[in-house]
């Protein structure tokens, strides 16, 4: 094992990487992802609850969101590159409390858990959301990296993102050894993530506000996953945009969808509109009000130019989600069965009964030793 | 060097210590100062509008301006307004190019006699992205429709984008609501020109100016009042009292009178050539807005001079 603390960017090195948030979505998708880069050395995934995947060579750790802990264990296994991929972007997923605290609380804690005298941690990469932005009447047509909202954040998780972000910059300003990249998310669209976006346009007949058509951007799940990566592999400090090429029309991905629009939701009060639709399973939360309006259009050539390729076009990740949405009822029930079953790998792994699998068979990775703690 | 030159006034450069510092300055992901050679790079990695779709990243849409083209403004350009070009070829043939006009009517007709006059009788016709104030931008109706046929809110990073980004053709009016509001007694006396930010757009694009005289707008929906009370109560920017609105309901808004059109394209005023980052510059700034005013009024009292009717030309 290499003790690469002070070599940093002198030779290639294999990343220690820590992994926070590895239950939720992004983290266990990451984590999945690194599994099979011969430049991640070893991976730790620390998060309140179980992780929801399988995972070979992830070492995990249930861990509440305290600095103290967090900073032990990133000590302790020489943690050099960090991903933060906990950030709550979609309020109806979780209570204003809970997301609050995850957002804004979580992300001190991670923060300083990295920093202090003889931090190992070299690379901070935070995944952060393009609600930084906002969606207001005043908005440039594509947001690039250097500007800031037009408008004061008014929704809670508008505020959280913005707060966490802030406390990131923060970080990178006073941690000189540590290599920052920010990643504005936009959002998300694809097959497997369950978003308001999503529920709103899985609709038979799409409601819209009256009178706007916004111009609306996605990313695909995949990209999302992949830009995480390029982060953590590559030295690339900075604030970047992640957003799929093209800005479409609203009733435009509605037509791509193989759906219709239906303008009725009025211009004003939209708060009104969630107790009909809550019939429909379908919240519309206050962040996404906004965006139901103006829109948003974000320019992704920055991080582009640093050598990332995105998979997807916003129309294809929107065909994408068409053809889920389509194989939807057929697959229902299947994938439920799908479940992590943590105590047979904490069994196989570390068990003296269980034999590691042989050469020939399965990923070696699962008989890696524990780090030496 | 000021932290981004590449990009607008507006939105000042976020203070943050993520700002690539000196560190990164050699580094092809600095944003900071981006040197001529990076936004190069930047415009080469623009995506390009995917063959399949009928709509831009603007909103812009193809069989919905088509329509739209075909009828109202085909109707209102050809046997309505009588629509009368000079000079169109100063309008380049490639490229980014900022058009200047004067601005008048109601529910402004000029916009799409301009747009209309460089598809028509332009040797290379080209689009031409006309900017409206924000406020459309919000208001139920407007904000649906103007961006399909063409209008983006005049915020200096689109104008930036689309010329020097994109090398389209933008069309800005100066003058803004002061142009579209006056009322008719105070025809053809061009409003100030803003603060010069087009000028800045201009130049910051590296993109030419292409002063633009109309004759013919300011009666064809003369406005003779305003009312506070129902601008208050519609939300819209100003309520104009023509000789159809509001009388004949939100239709009357096009009840346009058969007033000549005369469009005359001026000498374009090459940007380039003004020394290192003349947008800096705020006294030629001033003075190349002041520039551009001037001329557009002295052409537009010398068309109406000659003009022997209102109707007929």
């Amino acid at each position: 094992m290499s003790d690469g603390v002070e070599v940093v960017a002198e030779r290639p090195q294999r990343r220690r990487v820590l992994i926070t948030g590895l239950s939720s979505y992004w983290g266990g998708r990451l984590a999945e992802a690194l599994e099979s880069f011969a430049e991640v050395e070893a991976i730790v995934g620390v998060d309140t609850r179980d992780p929801t995947r399988e995972l070979e060579r992830t070492e995990f750790v249930k861990v509440s969101n305290q600095h103290g802990l967090i900073q032990r264990i990133v000590r302790a296994a020489r943690i050099d590159t960090v991903i933060d991929a906990r950030l709550v972007v979609d309020s109806i997923t979780t209570s204003r409390q809970r997301a609050h605290e995850n957002n804004v609380i979580g992300t001190m804690n991670v923060l300083a858990a990295c920093a202090g005298e003889g931090s190992p941690v070299r690379r901070f990469v935070f995944k952060s959301s393009a609600h930084v932005y906002g969606a207001a009447q005043n908005d440039p047509g594509f947001f690039t990296e250097a500007m800031t909202r037009s408008q004061p954040p008014a929704t809670p998780i508008e505020r959280d993102v913005v707060e966490a972000e802030a406390s990131v910059v923060d970080f990178a300003g006073k941690q000189k050894r540590v290599d920052v990249t920010v990643l504005r998310c936009a959002n998300v669209l694809g097959p497997d993530v369950r978003t308001s976006f999503a529920k709103l346009l899985s609709l038979p007949l799409v409601p819209m506000i009256a009178g706007f058509d916004p111009r609306l951007q996605f990313v695909h799940e995949d990209d999302i996953v992949h830009a995480l990566e390029h982060a953590t592999v590559n030295r690339i400090p900075g604030v970047f945009n992640v957003a799929a090429d093209g800005v479409l029309a609203l009733s435009e991905i509605v037509g791509l969808l193989g759906k219709r629009p239906l303008p009725v939701l009025p211009p004003w009060g939209a708060g009104l509109l969630n107790v009909p639709l809550r019939a429909l399973r379908v919240q519309i939360p206050p962040e996404m009000q906004g965006m139901l309006r103006f829109g948003r259009g974000i320019d992704n050539r920055r991080y582009k130019a640093s050598g990332f390729e995105y998979g997807y076009t916003t129309r294809e990740a929107a065909l994408a989600f068409s053809e889920h949405l389509r194989l939807q009822p057929i697959l229902r029930g299947v994938e439920s069965s799908y479940t992590y079953e943590g105590e047979v790998e904490r069994f196989l792994r570390r068990s003296p009964l269980a034999r590691p699998p042989r050469p020939d068979g399965e990923e070696s990775g699962t008989a890696q030793e524990p780090f030496g703690i | 060097m000021p932290p981004r030159r590449c990009d607008h006034v507006a939105i000042a450069p976020r203070n943050t210590s993520l700002a690539p510092g000196p560190e990164l300055e050699d580094e092809q992901e600095g944003e900071g100062a981006l040197a001529v050679s990076d936004r190069e790079r930047m415009r080469e990695l623009l995506p390009a509008i995917e063959p399949d779709r009928r709509i831009d990243d603007w909103g812009r849409s193809e069989r919905f301006e088509g329509v739209f083209d075909a009828t109202l403004v085909e109707f209102f350009y050809r046997y309505w307004f009588r629509c009368e070009v000079e000079g169109v070829e100063n309008v380049p043939a490639d490229g980014g190019a900022l058009l200047v006009s004067n601005h008048a009517g109601a529910l402004p007709p000029d916009a799409a006699m301009i747009g209309k006059a460089i598809r028509d009788e332009h040797s290379h016709p080209r689009p031409l992205y006309m900017t409206v104030e924000h406020f459309f931008k919000g208001y139920p109706g407007f904000s649906a429709l103007l961006p399909k046929i063409g209008c983006v809110p005049a915020h200096p990073a689109n104008v930036h984008r689309l010329l020097y980004d994109e090398g389209q053709l933008v069309l800005v009016f100066p003058e803004g609501r002061k142009g579209t509001e006056k009322l008719v007694k105070d025809r053809y006396r061009v409003q100030r020109f803003g603060r010069g930010g087009f000028v800045e757009a201009a130049m910051r694009a590296e993109a030419k100016l292409v002063p633009v005289c109309v004759v013919g707008a300011e009666e064809s929906a003369p406005i003779v009042a305003r009312s506070r009370l129902l601008e208050r109560v519609t939300g819209l920017l100003y309520f104009p009292i023509t000789p159809t609105f509001p009388w004949l309901g939100p239709a009357g808004m096009l009840g346009y009178l058969p007033a000549k059109f005369k469009i005359r394209f001026l000498e374009p005023i090459d940007t380039t050539r003004m020394g290192e980052e003349p947008a800096e510059d705020k006294a030629l700034v001033q003075s190349v807005a002041q520039e551009v005013r001037a001329r557009i009024q002295e052409n537009l009292h010398e068309m109406v001079s000659r003009r022997k009717s209102v109707w007929l030309g």
